[in-house]
C-alpha cells in the first residue's frame, strides 16, 4: 500500500473532486462533507508519512517512477525527502482548516468551491513531490487554475483586474522557467533532477539559467519588486484562497528554489546571491514601511507576508555564503533549517491571520481597518486568538514565527553583521506594523455601532483558529521533532550547493 | 541536598498552572477561584524559592545547571530550555516570587469592582512564569524568551484597561520602543554565537577570555573589538527592559496599567531584568572597559535627568515612576563602575520599597476614588494611617536615610562610583550626588502633598453613588470632590504593604556585609580584580552598624537633609512659595513638564516620519514605479503596439497594394543600392 502513499496523495484530492462536483448545488450539504471526507481522508494518508519517511536516513525516499512521454524521457517521478514531508503535512493539514472555514460562507456554489480546493490540494502536494522537472512544471502550471477559479468566481469587485495580474505574472516567470528547462533537456536528454543536479555547466549557462528560475520562483514567493500581484491577489480572493495562498502556495517559489536552483545552478547562485540576498532584506525594511501605512487588513497581512518570506530566501541564500564562501556547512545549516521552519511556521501564521480577517469580513463585510476598533469588547474570544497570532507574526518567543526568524538571523551573522543588522530589523517594524493593527481593530471603545452587534467567532471557527493556534505554540515552544523531521534533508542540500560544476 | 529539577519546575510552572486556569476557566471557577488558583500557584513557587535559596546559602547545595529539553539541535549548535540556579538566581527567585505573591494578595483589594477580574490574575500569574523563566535560564534562547515573554504581558496589562486610548497608545509605544532595545539584544546575542560558538552560559562564560583581541570587520577599514560590540548590543537590550536613556519614554506611560502590576512590573521585577542580565552577564562585560563606560554614562544621565521630571509631576503614580527610572539608572551606574552586587544589591532593596511605594499610591488612589493628582489630596495621613506609615518607610529608604535597605544600596554605589577610575566616573559622580538631592527632593514633595497639610478635596454627599464600574475613572465628579470621606483600605491592601515595609526597613541591615563585600553571589559575578571597587570598599567597611552611623556624617545624607528642610518649609509652613517658584523657574520648569522634549520628538521623527516613509514607500516605489511602471505600463505598451499593429489592418485592398508596391521598391532598390556588397567581400 505504501508503495504508492504519494500517488495517493496526489491523486485522491483530485479525484475526490469529482463526487464534489456531481454532488451539485442542488445538494450543498453533501457536497461540504464530501469534501471534509476527503481532506480528512487525504491528511490521515499524509500522516503516514511519518513512519514511512526514515528522518535519520536522509534522501529521496517513497520514489515511485513510470515512463510518462517516451519520446521526450519525461517520468512520472515521485520521490520526498524531509522537506516535502513538511510541506506535504502542511497542505493537508490546512486542507481540512479550509474546508471547514468555508462551512457556512461559500453559499454560492460550494461544491464547485470544495472542488476547486480539493484538486488544489492534489496539485500542491504533487509539486512538492515530484523529482522530473517537467512533471514539476505541469503541477507548477496547474495550481494556477483552481486558484484562479477560485479567486475569479467567488473574489470580490476587483477580481477580474487581480486574476489576470496574478496569472499572467505567474505565468511570465513560469515561461522563463520552461525555456531554462528546456535548454536543460537539450543538454542532458532528460528531465530527472537528479540528473540534471549532476549535470556540469559552464557559468554563463548557469547565468542564463539562474535568472529564468529565479524570475519564476521569486514571483510566486513573491519577492521584491515582483511582489505586486500578491496584496491585489489576496484583497480579491475569498478567505479559503488567501489562506492556501499564504500558507502553502507561496512556498512552492521557495521550494522550487532549493529544488531547481541550488543543485542544478550553484555557480551561479553563489555568484549572484548578494541579489537575493538584498532583495530580502529590501523585503523585510521596505516592506515593513509600506505594511506600516497600509488601511486594508488584507494587504497589510499580504505585505507582511511578503516581509516573512524574505526570510525563507534569506535563510536560503546565506547557505551560499557560508558554505560555499567561509567553509562553514553547520552554520548554514542553521539558515537553511531556519528557512524551512519559517516556512512551515508562515503556513501557519498567515493561514491563522488571513482566517481571523475572514471571521471579521462575515461579520461586518469591510476589511477597511478604520470600520472597525474595540472588537475586544464584544469578541473576547476572537480577541485571543488575534492577539496570539498577532504575537506570531511579530516573532514572539514561544510561537513559531520567532523559531526561523532567530534561526536565520543568527546564522546571517555569521555570513556578514550587516545582512543580520537589516534582518533584525524585523524585530521593531513587525511589531509596529502588526500591533498597529491590532491596536486600531481589537483595543479601544466601539464606535461603529455595527461592530457592537458583532457575535464572538462560533464552535466552527473556534475549531479552525484553535488548530492554529495550538501548532503555532507547539513549534514555538518545541522545534526540535520539525527540525529532526528536516535535518539530514537540509544537510543533503547544503552540501549539494556545496558542489562547484565548472 | 542538591537542587531537584522536580523541584525547580514546579517553581516555574506553578504560576502558569494558576494564570491557564484563572484564564481559560475563568468563567466557572468564578472570581475567588481565579484568585485561590493563582495565589495558590504563587504560595507553592515562593516558598519553593526560599527553600532553593535556603538549600543555596545554608544547605550547602551545589549550584544546579541542567538542560530540560533540546529545543534545537543543528550540527555544533543546539539551544535547550534549561536552568541555571545559582546565589544570583535564588535571590531574584525569592524577590520575584515574594512581591509577585504580595501583590497577588493586594490585587483582591483593588480589582475588587473590575469586570477583568479573572484575566487580571492570568496576566500577573503569567508574568511570573515569564520572569522565571528569565532569571532561571541557563542560555542566550531561553533568556531571550523570557524576556520577550515578560514583554508581552507587560503589553497586556499596560492596556488593560483596552478602552481607554492612553492605555493602549502607551502599551503599543511600550512594546514597540521595548522591541528596538530587543533589536539590540538579539544581535548580540548572535555576535555570542558567532565569536563563542554556543549559547549555553557557561560554555560561553569558560570560552569568554578568547574574545581578547578579537575584533569584527565592521566597513572595509573598520575593525570592532569583539568584546565591546557584543556587550554594548546586550546591553542595549537592557536599556529598553530597563528603560534606560535614550529608551526610557515607555515607562512612566506604563502607568496606564493599574496599580499593582505598576508596582510588580514597572518597578520591582520586570524592569530590573536589564540589571540582572548584565549581572549575569559580568564575565563579558569584564572584558570591554568601553561596554562598561557607555554603561556608566548612560547609567548616570538617567539617574538624574529623569529624577527631575519627578519634581514638577503631580500624579502620585508618576512621580514614584520618574523615581524608578531614576533608581534604574543608579543600578546601572553601578554595573557601569563594575559594581555588579551592588547593582543588584539595590535592585533587591528597591524591588521592596518601590513596590511598597507604588502598592501605598495604589491605597492612596483607592481611598481618593481613582483620583491620582496629588494637587486634589493632602492631609490623608489621619485617615489611612497604615498606608501613611508604610510609606513613609519606604520613602526614607528612597532617600537612604541611615540603617534603612536603601542606604546600605545606594550609599555602596555613590561611593563605588567616588573610588571608579573608569571613564566617565566623574561624570557619573556628580550625577549620583546630585541625584541623590533630587530624590529627596520629588520624595519628600509627594509625601507632603499627599499625606500632610490641609485637605484640598471636599466630600460632597449627593446622588447615590454606587461602586464605580472602572477604576481610575476620572469622569464621575469634579476633581478634588468625594463622595465619601477617603478610608483605609482593607487588610488585603495593608498586609502587602506591611509585609513589603520590613524588608524596606530591615533588609539591608542585615545583608549588606554579605552581598556587598562578602563574595555572597560566588561564582555568579565574576569582577577582575583590576576593577573591584567593591573589594577595595570591602577593605574599610566596618559593619553595618558603624556603616549606618557613619551615614550620618556622610555628604549624600546632608544632601538629603537639605531637601527636607526644603520641602518641610514650602510644603508645611509656606506652601504659596511652590507656585511662586514655579512662576520664577518658568522656562526650565516647562523643560522638564515637556520631559526635555524627548517623546515629542519620537512620536514626530519615528511615529509621524515612520508612516510618511511607509507612504512613500507604498505610494511611489510598488504603485507608481512598479505597477505604474512595470506592470501596467508593460500591459499599457503591449496594448498600444497592438493597436498600432491593428490599424495596419484597415481592410481597404488599395492600402495593401499601396504597402506591396512600396515593400517591391524598397526591396529592389535596396538590392540596386546595395546588392553588390555581399560579393564584393
Amino acid at each position: 500500500m505504501f508503495t504508492h502513499l504519494l500517488s495517493l496523495l496526489i491523486w485522491l484530492p483530485i479525484v475526490g473532486a469529482v463526487p464534489v462536483l456531481l454532488a451539485g448545488s442542488a445538494r450543498p450539504n453533501l457536497a461540504r462533507w464530501l469534501a471534509l471526507l476527503f481532506m480528512v481522508l487525504t491528511f490521515v494518508a499524509s500522516l503516514f508519512l511519518l513512519p514511512q519517511y526514515d528522518a535519520a536516513q536522509g534522501g529521496m525516499q517513497l520514489v515511485e517512477s513510470h515512463l510518462w512521454i517516451a519520446s521526450l524521457n519525461v517520468h512520472y517521478g515521485l520521490a520526498v525527502d524531509g522537506i516535502s514531508v513538511a510541506l506535504i503535512l502542511l497542505t493537508t493539514f490546512v486542507g481540512i482548516l479550509v474546508v471547514v472555514g468555508a462551512w457556512e460562507v461559500i453559499q454560492n456554489k460550494p461544491h464547485q468551491y470544495m472542488a476547486a480546493m480539493l484538486a488544489l490540494e492534489g496539485v500542491m502536494i504533487g509539486v512538492f513531490c515530484a523529482t522530473d522537472a517537467l512533471l514539476f512544471y505541469v503541477f507548477f502550471e496547474a495550481m494556477l487554475i483552481p486558484m484562479f477559479i477560485l479567486i475569479g468566481v467567488w473574489g470580490g469587485p476587483r477580481r477580474v483586474y487581480a486574476t489576470l495580474k496574478f496569472f499572467i505574472y505567474t505565468f511570465l516567470g513560469s515561461v522563463f522557467m520552461l525555456i531554462a528547462l528546456l535548454y536543460l533537456y537539450h543538454r542532458a536528454g532528460t528531465f530527472d533532477l537528479h540528473t540534471l543536479a549532476a549535470l556540469p555547466l559552464t557559468f554563463t549557462e548557469q547565468m542564463w539559467i539562474f535568472f529564468a528560475f529565479l524570475l519564476a520562483f521569486a514571483i510566486k514567493v513573491p519577492m521584491v519588486p515582483v511582489h505586486t500581484w500578491l496584496p491585489d491577489a489576496h484583497v480579491e480572493a475569498p478567505t479559503g484562497g488567501s489562506v492556501v495562498l499564504a500558507a502553502v502556495m507561496l512556498k512552492v517559489g521557495t521550494y522550487g528554489m532549493l529544488r531547481f536552483i541550488l543543485p542544478i545552478v550553484p555557480d551561479a547562485g553563489e555568484h549572484y546571491a548578494w541579489l537575493v540576498i538584498a532583495l530580502s532584506l529590501v523585503a523585510v525594511v521596505y516592506i515593513g514601511y509600506v505594511a506600516l501605512v497600509q488601511e486594508d487588513m488584507k494587504k497589510l497581512v499580504a505585505y507582511s507576508s511578503v516581509a516573512h518570506m524574505g526570510f525563507v530566501t534569506l535563510g536560503i541564500f546565506i547557505a551560499f555564503l557560508l558554505a560555499r564562501g567561509l567553509g562553514d556547512v553547520d552554520t548554514a545549516r542553521l539558515g537553511m533549517q531556519g528557512a524551512m521552519v519559517q516556512m512551515i511556521s508562515h503556513g501557519f501564521v498567515s493561514g491563522a491571520m488571513f482566517t481571523c480577517i475572514g471571521v471579521m469580513y462575515d461579520r461586518l463585510h469591510t476589511r477597511q481597518i478604520k470600520d472597525y476598533g474595540g472588537l475586544i469588547n464584544v469578541m473576547p474570544w476572537f480577541g485571543f486568538f488575534y492577539v496570539l497570532f498577532a504575537m506570531a507574526n511579530c516573532g514572539l518567543p514561544g510561537t513559531s514565527g520567532f523559531v526561523g526568524e532567530f534561526m536565520v538571523i543568527l546564522a546571517s551573522f555569521k555570513a556578514n553583521p550587516w545582512i543580520a543588522f537589516f534582518a533584525a530589523f524585523t524585530l521593531i517594524i513587525g511589531a509596529a506594523y502588526t500591533l498597529w493593527l491590532v491596536k486600531r481593530v481589537l483595543w479601544g471603545e466601539i464606535h461603529n455601532p455595527h461592530v457592537a452587534e458583532m457575535k464572538d467567532i462560533n464552535g466552527r471557527e473556534t475549531f479552525v483558529l484553535l488548530a492554529f493556534a495550538a501548532l503555532t505554540v507547539a513549534l514555538g515552544i518545541w522545534p526540535e521533532p520539525l527540525i529532526h523531521l528536516m535535518d539530514s534533508s537540509v544537510t543533503q542540500v547544503v552540501q549539494q550547493l556545496a558542489i562547484h560544476k565548472i | 541536598m542538591p537542587l531537584s529539577t522536580s523541584i525547580l519546575l514546579t517553581i516555574a510552572l506553578a504560576p502558569l498552572v494558576g494564570c491557564l486556569l484563572a484564564g481559560f476557566l475563568g468563567k466557572q471557577i468564578g472570581r475567588a477561584g481565579a484568585h485561590s488558583v493563582t495565589i495558590l500557584g504563587l504560595l507553592v513557587s515562593c516558598g519553593l524559592a526560599f527553600y532553593v535559596l535556603y538549600q543555596l546559602v545554608w544547605g550547602g547545595a551545589p549550584n544546579y545547571n541542567q538542560d530540560i529539553y533540546t529545543w534545537f539541535a543543528i550540527g555544533k549548535y543546539s539551544a535547550s530550555v534549561g536552568f541555571m540556579v545559582d546565589r544570583l538566581t535564588a535571590m531574584m527567585m525569592v524577590v520575584v516570587t515574594f512581591v509577585s505573591l504580595l501583590v497577588h494578595v493586594y490585587t483582591i483589594g483593588y480589582m475588587a469592582d473590575d469586570d477583568g477580574y479573572q484575566r487580571f490574575f492570568s496576566y500577573i500569574s503569567l508574568f511570573t512564569f515569564s520572569m522565571l523563566m528569565l532569571v532561571m535560564s541557563n542560555n542566550f534562547l531561553q533568556l531571550f524568551f523570557g524576556w520577550e515573554a515578560v514583554g508581552l504581558v507587560s503589553y497586556l496589562l499596560i492596556g488593560f484597561w483596552f478602552k481607554r486610548p492612553t492605555a493602549i497608545f502607551a502599551n503599543l509605544k511600550a512594546f514597540v520602543v521595548n522591541r528596538v532595545g530587543d533589536f539590540g539584544f538579539l544581535l548580540g546575542i548572535s555576535a555570542v554565537l558567532y565569536f563563542l560558538g554556543s549559547l549555553d552560559y557557561n560554555t560561553v562564560f569558560a570560552a569568554a577570555p578568547e574574545l581578547a583581541g578579537k575584533t569584527l570587520q565592521i566597513t572595509a577599514n573598520t575593525q570592532w573589538d569583539a568584546a565591546t560590540v557584543i556587550c554594548i548590543c546586550l546591553f542595549i537590550g537592557a536599556m529598553g527592559k530597563s528603560a534606560q536613556v535614550p529608551l526610557h519614554v515607555w515607562l512612566p506611560d506604563s502607568m496606564e496599567g493599574p496599580t499593582p502590576i505598576s508596582a510588580l512590573i514597572h518597578a520591582a521585577t520586570m524592569v530590573t531584568a536589564g540589571i540582572f542580565m548584565v549581572a549575569r552577564m559580568s564575565p563579558l562585560f569584564e572584558l570591554s572597559q568601553t561596554a562598561l563606560s557607555f554603561v556608566l554614562v548612560i547609567g548616570a544621565t538617567g539617574a538624574l535627568f529623569t529624577g527631575l521630571i519627578g519634581i514638577v509631576q503631580n500624579d502620585i503614580k508618576r512621580v514614584v515612576a520618574y523615581s524608578t527610572l531614576s533608581q534604574l539608572g543608579y543600578m546601572t551606574v553601578a554595573l557601569g563602575v563594575s559594581a555588579y552586587a551592588g547593582a543588584v544589591f539595590h535592585l533587591m532593596t528597591h524591588a521592596f520599597f518601590k513596590a511598597l511605594l507604588f502598592l501605598g499610591a495604589g491605597s492612596v488612589i483607592i481611598a481618593m476614588h481613582h483620583e491620582q493628582d496629588m494637587r486634589y489630596m493632602g492631609g490623608l495621613r489621619k485617615y489611612m494611617p497604615i498606608t501613611w506609615i508604610t510609606m513613609w518607610i519606604g520613602s526614607l529608604a528612597l532617600v537612604a536615610i541611615p540603617f534603612t535597605s536603601g542606604f546600605y544600596s545606594k550609599d555602596a554605589i555613590i561611593e563605588a562610583v567616588g573610588e571608579s577610575h573608569r571613564w566617565g566616573s566623574g561624570y557619573a559622580y556628580v550625577c549620583v550626588m546630585a541625584g541623590a538631592f533630587v530624590t529627596a527632593l520629588y520624595t519628600f514633595r509627594q509625601m507632603y502633598l499627599t499625606f500632610h497639610g490641609k485637605e484640598r478635596f471636599t466630600v460632597v454627599a449627593h446622588h447615590g453613588h454606587g461602586h464605580h464600574d472602572e477604576h481610575d475613572d476620572h469622569g464621575h465628579h469634579k476633581p478634588g470632590e468625594l463622595a465619601h470621606a477617603p478610608h483605609e483600605s482593607p487588610w488585603v491592601v495593608t498586609l502587602p504593604l506591611i509585609l513589603l515595609a520590613i524588608p524596606s526597613l530591615l533588609v539591608g541591615f542585615f545583608t549588606a556585609g554579605p552581598m556587598l563585600f562578602g563574595g555572597w553571589f560566588g561564582s555568579a559575578i565574576h569582577v577582575d580584580e583590576a576593577n573591584n571597587v567593591l573589594g577595595e570598599m570591602a577593605r574599610e567597611f566596618p559593619g553595618a552598624l558603624h556603616k549606618g552611623l557613619e551615614g550620618f556624617a556622610s555628604g549624600p545624607f546632608g544632601l538629603v537633609l537639605l531637601a527636607f528642610v526644603i520641602q518641610t518649609y514650602i510644603y508645611l509652613f509656606n506652601p504659596a512659595l511652590a507656585g511662586r517658584i514655579k512662576a520664577a523657574l518658568h522656562p526650565l520648569w516647562t523643560v522638564l513638564d515637556r520631559k526635555y522634549w524627548i517623546d515629542d520628538l519620537y512620536f514626530a521623527v519615528f511615529a509621524k516620519g515612520g508612516q510618511k516613509l511607509g507612504r512613500l514607500f507604498w505610494k511611489a516605489g510598488d504603485a507608481a514605479v512598479i505597477d505604474g511602471v512595470m506592470v501596467d505600463g508593460t500591459t499599457a505598451l503591449t496594448h498600444r503596439v497592438a493597436a498600432g499593429m491593428r490599424r495596419l489592418q484597415s481592410g481597404y485592398l488599395y492600402q495593401y497594394a499601396f504597402a506591396m508596391i512600396l515593400g517591391l521598391i524598397l526591396l529592389l532598390g535596396g538590392y540596386w543600392l546595395f546588392g553588390s556588397m555581399p560579393a564584393a567581400q
